[in-house]
């Protein structure tokens, strides 16, 4: 049953801005920063319309952080805005002490996560990001699909009260979910009911799993196809009854294969439903220079390398059977 | 003034006593430099500070602290204890398991009056920024306080928000370094010099001055002028010139004791130089 529609084209950090301005007018407690990145995080229409809750911090995202922290005394809730190479490992152990473990309600907003950053190369595309920020007791991290679903999780992180990570992207891509969505933190979205094989995928890699979905049923094969726009916390019950229901599993996301997904979906199962799985994911590796749809292609996270996952892993658990 | 000098050297001297005894206790955690502190503290929560012990997390309308050395946890502890934030029997349980008392603060345990976890270095700056920035937006004419340790300063975080807060006129902001040139591996001057602190602060854009931090009279007339400098488009940053062990003859001048505790002789021995004034928890 198919509930998506292709509908536009717009990068996911176009997203972010309209979900900050929405906040913005919303609740007069955001508050914005940056670390001389404002054009690329789109927050020039926060700037316009509430100049005087915005924060241009310079070069200096460990003191954006520790400023983020500090100003939740006094009950503000700060959206920071950076690369998210430099949201996350830059600033590690910023977030680990004066954001997680004091439990202040930041939102860390990573632009260009990933290997679709392009042509800047490996040291701005971290593919680690997701990793680092899961492994921290409370922080909950969201990697939404599209401009709409990047709106509606900007917007329903201000009302969450926590830390939060939210990570987005630079290239324009397909936009497939509803505008008007109301995002549940931590809830799954079901983008296609099948039968033979379980696609979770998050990000970028949604929109690949559509495509792949669509050449897989041209082969019979019935993909289930699931959105997990939230990593942490994972929705467990959504992960199971669809596993209980195909006995085989395909991750893709854009991210190491180490820490990412991939990893939290086999954790999950691990304990309580051994399942064969297959990773599309970067092969713990550094990216490159290149365009987005080159290092896609390149490091296996397009819509092919799914469908190749899937008759491997549908193979192996037939063996099984 | 709402107290005396000699009252509040009366406090700076059970806090002291608190300080070894807690140490002593757990057999753990940083004598040297929450003595060489103690009469800043006392001078702040006992004299300068506006503050509630009916402690609330954002503190408007309140003047507010942030401990950036967290390692000086001891000192902390003591004085909020005294100013009525929680009962000082709880000093006893400082760094045990299933403690508030954490080794550095922490929010996670809620102990009241901590406000940020510290402890690794450098982050209480940007983190004082931010609430003092939060002030400034609530229409808050409040203060924030900060302390440091000068070997923190080595942190490259801390000239971050030292380059930030001149630049974006935090003038509600008075910030202060411990400077008693000492650091766990040695004198600062020998594993990383400081250079001219003062001509550093002042070449950011601060407002500097300096004070004698083990002298009760210098300490509250110092804190009382920077907060007349308040509001004036720049922020303060106070170096203290103090001594770390001070109070304890065999603790004073070395960094020997910047991270040890004193055995049962030694405690006797502190404990002897240090009046009992308020009662030990």
């Amino acid at each position: 049953m198919k509930k998506y529609t292709y509908t536009d084209k717009k990068d996911t950090r176009s997203g972010f801005g309209a979900g900050l301005l929405e906040a913005g007018k919303k609740n007069d407690q955001v508050v914005a920063l940056c670390a001389d990145l404002i054009g690329s995080l789109k927050m020039n229409d926060f700037i316009k319309e509430f100049p005087e809750r915005f924060v241009q911090v310079g070069i200096a995202e460990a003191n954006m952080i520790g400023i983020a922290a500090g100003m939740t005394i006094g009950g503000k809730i700060p959206f920071t805005g950076t690369f998210a190479n430099f949201s996350t490992g830059r600033v590690y152990d910023q977030i680990r002490q004066s954001v997680a473990y004091s439990n202040k309600n930041v939102k860390i907003c990573a632009s260009h996560a990933g290997l679709t950053l392009g042509e800047d190369g490996a040291t701005h595309q971290i593919l680690e990001d997701i990793g680092l920020m899961k492994m921290l007791p409370g922080m909950t991290v969201i990697n939404p699909c599209d401009y709409n679903q990047t709106k509606a999780a900007t917007m329903a992180i201000a009302e969450y009260e926590g830390p939060v990570y939210l990570r987005f992207g630079r290239p324009v891509v397909p936009i497939f979910t509803d505008a008007d969505q109301k995002f549940e933190i931590g809830k799954a979205w079901m983008v296609n009911e099948g039968a033979d094989v379980s696609i979770f995928a998050t990000g970028h890699l949604v929109w690949e799993a559509i495509l792949a979905g669509e050449k897989l049923a041209e082969e019979g094969i019935d993909a289930e196809i699931i959105n997990i726009h939230t990593i942490k916390p994972l929705d467990a019950e959504a992960v199971l009854k669809s596993v209980a229901k195909t006995g085989c599993v395909v991750t893709a996301e854009e991210h190491n294969r180490l820490g990412g997904l991939g990893d939290s979906i086999a954790q999950l199962l691990a304990v309580n439903n051994p399942t064969p799985q297959e990773y599309v994911a970067v092969n713990d590796s550094f990216g490159e220079s290149g365009t987005p749809e080159q290092l896609m292609t390149k490091y296996g996270l397009d819509a092919d390398h799914i469908v190749a996952a899937v008759k491997k892993v549908i193979e192996r658990k037939n063996k099984n059977a | 003034m709402k107290s005396t000098i000699q009252d509040l050297e009366k406090t700076a001297s059970q806090i002291r006593r608190d300080i070894v005894r807690m140490v002593h206790a757990c057999q753990s955690g940083h004598p040297g430099g929450s003595l060489g502190c103690t009469d800043f503290f006392t001078a702040l929560y006992f004299e300068v500070m506006n503050h509630d012990p009916k402690f609330n997390m954002d503190g408007i309308g309140e003047d507010l602290f942030f401990l950036s050395n967290g390692h000086i946890s001891p000192v902390f502890y003591s004085t909020l204890a005294h100013a009525g934030y929680f009962d000082k029997a709880e000093l006893a349980t400082f760094r045990k398991l299933n403690t508030r008392l954490q080794g550095h603060p922490t929010t996670h345990e809620h102990l009241p009056g901590i406000r940020i976890a510290s402890g690794s270095l450098g982050q209480g700056l940007s983190v004082a920024i931010g609430a003092a920035l939060a002030k400034k937006l609530n229409g808050d004419k409040s203060l924030v306080f900060t302390l440091h340790g000068d070997g923190e300063l080595q942190e490259g975080q801390i000239w971050e928000a030292a380059m930030f807060a001149p630049h974006n006129k935090v003038d509600n902001l008075i910030s202060t370094v411990d400077f008693n040139r000492q650091q766990i591996d040695g004198p600062t001057e020998k594993v990383l010099s400081l250079g001219d602190l003062h001509a550093k602060w002042v070449a950011f854009g601060w407002d500097v001055l300096e004070m004698k931090g083990n002298d009760m009279a210098d300490v509250v007339k110092t804190l009382e002028l920077a907060k007349s400098r308040t509001g004036q488009g720049k922020p303060i940053m106070i170096l203290m010139h103090t001594e770390m062990g001070y109070g304890v003859d065999f603790m004073v001048g070395t960094h020997k004791w910047h991270g040890a505790a004193p055995n049962d002789e030694q405690l006797k021995s502190a404990l002897s130089q240090l009046e009992e004034t308020l009662g030990d928890y």
